[in-house]
């Protein structure tokens, strides 16, 4: 009874799902090996029609639901992306759309820029030709630069986006001056979140130390000397940490996603984590979901916590890290995240960097793999989950 | 009036028209009971008097006009050097730019 009218309490703080993230389909041009979408993509359903997907809009709007990210997967490869857009902008939101950039000529940019689209953030895999197209196992450079141009052509506010990581992050003065040079008015320096496809490759992603403060090192230069207004965004690695991350703010407090095939997550990750209902947004309403399923009431709050995450000071700071980067790890999604030097797990995390420190790979990507990469395919999923 | 916020370093003065950057998009969001600035993937939730006077900045309204309207609607006076000292943050914060 006492932990019925705990949930109770907590379903009444449970403020709105500011955030909505649409992932409209798993499919994709590209093949990144940091991918964070889920392995076993490839087992996913259908996926939702438009008619679920603007019913969705309406619904998480009503609740509050303000940000919105359209991504996948490659959101240009639906075709009625449009129409999505056009209705989120009717309703309020403020769009953006999550891209690799293929697939968005200009007739579509001048479409999405009459639907309503705010801003586009462009993902490049780096600032070399043959780096990109190797990471994302495509020949997509030249075309994304395409892609930025008209971006600014078509006046939207442009991220551009690059995951880093061990193969990548030592361009990270070269990357900041093709931003530069392509106009962005916002940078995010992504390190890779080992989850997906990232977590199964995460060896040979996983950069050194020196490496990492080289990076940063690199960017602080930039950022002083750069003479027009650009946002850079350093996303640190939390593998270097000692305190996690504050992931998602809390499982259940402004995020939602929802997947290709309906599922409702409070996290892009969380379908992994085992015990719990995630709804279908099929045939449940995005209310039902958001408040009443296991899914997303479970981790609100901290009655969730062990020890040290229970009696520890810095709780409503970090909300104990990522769940799913302690399932992961730990097997348990309870556990505190690993990265915090207070967890007994924290040695998976040491090792896992201590294991970078091997020495750097020469810059011929494909010979310096002691073990090969795996990209996000279709067939590599159907590999991996038979 | 030594509070005030106009010196000769800062051009904000009861003439300066000023419009929301078109970086931003200043909305109110009845679920937070607030006026919001939205910007690529974030949010700036303003409290209730940011909110009144960035509704006021459309582009046509002079500072001045902007402080006369708030001083009617509130039943107040004097809030010109509340008024300003909130544009310079804003303009600083580049939520606001002052149309020449």
């Amino acid at each position: 009874m006492g932990h019925v009218a705990a949930m109770n309490a907590q379903v009444k703080i449970a403020g709105p799902p500011l955030w909505l993230l649409l992932e409209l389909t798993y499919r994709c041009p590209l093949h990144c090996a940091f991918c964070y979408n889920p392995t076993d993509f490839a087992r996913a359903g259908p996926e939702l029609p438009t008619e679920d997907w603007l019913r969705v809009l309406r619904e998480a709007r009503a609740l509050g639901a303000v940000q919105l990210g359209l991504s996948g997967g490659e959101p240009l490869v639906r075709d009625d992306l449009e129409l999505i857009v056009a209705e989120a902008h009717r309703l309020g939101f403020y769009i953006n759309l999550i891209t690799s950039g293929v697939g968005l000529n200009e007739t579509r940019i001048a479409a999405l820029k009459d639907a309503g689209l705010d801003h586009i953030q462009l993902s490049f895999q780096d600032s070399s030709k043959q780096m990109n197209d190797f990471l994302s196992s495509t020949r997509t450079f030249d075309l994304k630069s395409k892609v930025a141009a008209l971006i600014k052509q078509y006046d939207y506010p442009m991220v551009l986006n690059v995951v880093l990581h061990r193969l990548n992050i030592d361009h990270v003065e070269e990357i900041l001056n093709m931003a530069d040079r392509l106009g962005a008015e916002y940078v995010e320096l992504a390190n890779t979140q080992y989850y997906g496809w990232a977590w199964h490759n995460r060896d040979q992603l996983m950069p050194s130390r020196a490496q990492v403060e080289r990076a940063e090192a690199a960017t602080k230069r930039f950022r002083e000397r750069i003479g027009r207004p650009m946002q850079i965004y350093f996303v640190v690695p939390d593998y270097f940490e000692r305190r996690p991350k504050p992931c998602m703010n809390g499982l259940g407090s402004i995020f939602l996603t929802v997947t290709p095939d309906g599922t409702a997550l409070p996290c892009h990750a969380a379908r992994m984590l085992p015990g719990l209902e995630f709804p279908n947004i099929r045939d449940t309403s995005v209310k039902h979901a958001w408040f009443d399923s296991s899914g997303f009431n479970h981790f609100r709050g901290d009655d969730w916590m062990k020890e040290p995450c229970r009696s520890c000071p810095e709780k409503a700071r970090d909300f104990g890290g990522c769940r799913c980067q302690a399932f992961l790890m730990t097997g348990d999604a309870a556990n505190a995240d690993p990265v915090c030097d207070l967890s007994p797990h924290h040695h998976l995390v040491t090792a896992a960097v201590a294991a970078a420190e091997r020495p750097r790979p020469p810059d011929e990507p494909r010979r310096a793999e002691e073990k090969p990469l795996v990209f996000r395919s279709p067939a590599n999923s159907a590999t991996l989950f038979p | 009036m030594s509070a005030d916020p106009i010196n000769d370093a800062n051009p904000i003065n009861g003439a300066s028209i000023p419009a929301i950057n078109r970086r931003f998009r200043l909305q109110w969001e009845a679920a937070q009971n607030a006026h919001v600035l939205l910007y690529p993937e974030g949010m700036i939730k303003l409290n209730a008097s940011a909110g009144e006077i960035l509704k006021r900045c459309d582009g046509k309204a002079t500072l001045a006009d902007i402080t006369a309207s708030l001083e009617q609607s509130f039943a107040a006076s004097g809030l010109s050097g509340d008024v300003f000292a909130f544009i310079a943050m804003a303009v600083e914060k580049k939520w606001v730019t002052l149309l020449p």
